[in-house]
């Protein structure tokens, strides 16, 4: 039995993830890319009529996905917060503050999405549904996060600051998830769970999983490039940026 | 194949405005967000010293 010990916090300083991140960030890219164009593909011109909806159901290729990711990176957010207050791990701040504003452009696109569906089933733009208000909080939690980052100059300090409004706000995420069940919402209950089988057609759940994947294949690429910023912002006089040939 | 006409599959049917206004404003977010933040890596990589950073 080879006794080398797996070094788990190898890739915990900015110093040795900064080129590990540079090498995934093409591979997740193309992923994404190939991931969702084979998603549209099955979305716009595979996936049948619904019987019901006709082709506006087609919006859960996008809405779904999105709002899917918008409830995950919150939860990544608040994950390495925990992990940063635990640890005092510099990294762990910069990954968070990545997080936000993809997390945000998911929440956001979930909202408009989701409205752009409502209007032709439900007649309605908006409505004060338990669901759609949670997911509206979520994106102030987001927006909260960021001004409350950008409004502390000291980036460690704003680390804290933001570590735990992540960690309080993170109790909205299984509220979005269970609103469809706890109050009676105009909100459809979930048509993929780990528990029941799918109450959708085979091919359209495909697409949608298909979908997701490649949205989130795009987020990693996103904020891999995006914690490569805050990394170099932050360690711009140290002694490994200036040492080190940076790609 | 679902659609018959290039016309049908451009107004879904008559729910274009809506499947093609949640469509395209992912697009345009997740095409923005990447032009935006690797162009604030260039910005960044570019104040680094140039003999040792940028060869």
């Amino acid at each position: 039995m080879s006794n080398s010990v797996i070094n788990w916090f190898k890739y915990a300083s900015p110093a040795t993830f900064y080129p590990l991140a540079g090498r995934l960030v093409p591979w997740f890219s193309g992923l994404a890319v190939l991931l969702i164009a084979w998603g549209l593909w099955i979305g716009l011109f595979v996936a049948p009529t619904d019987a019901q909806q006709s082709e506006g159901y087609r919006i859960i290729f996008v809405h779904v996905p999105a709002s899917w990711l918008s409830m995950f990176i919150y939860c990544v957010m608040a994950f390495w917060s925990a992990l940063g207050l635990a640890f005092n791990t510099r990294l762990s701040g910069m990954l968070t503050a990545a997080l936000a504003p993809t997390g945000a452009l998911f929440a956001f696109l979930s909202l408009w999405t989701g409205a752009l569906w409502g209007k032709p089933m439900w007649g309605a733009w908006w409505v004060w549904d338990a669901r759609l208000t949670s997911q509206l909080i979520l994106f102030f939690l987001y927006l909260g996060f960021i001004a409350l980052q950008s409004a502390i100059d000291d980036p460690r300090r704003a680390d804290r600051a933001g570590a735990l409004l992540a960690l309080v706000g993170v109790v909205n995420i299984p509220i979005i998830y269970f609103s469809v069940q706890w109050w009676n919402t105009l909100h459809q209950g979930a048509s993929v769970s780990l528990t029941k089988a799918p109450s959708m057609a085979h091919i359209m759940l495909e697409g949608m999983l298909i979908m997701a994947l490649g949205f989130w294949s795009y987020a990693i690429a996103v904020v891999l490039t995006r914690v490569r910023c805050i990394i170099l912002e932050r360690e711009l006089t140290s002694e490994w940026v200036k040492r080190n040939a940076v790609d | 194949m679902q659609w018959t006409s290039v016309q049908d599959f451009l107004t879904m049917r008559g729910y274009g405005l809506y499947v093609w206004g949640s469509f395209g404003a992912c697009a345009l977010g997740m095409l923005i967000e990447p032009l935006w933040v690797r162009q604030r890596l260039r910005t960044i990589q570019s104040r680094l010293p140039k003999r040792e950073l940028n060869g």
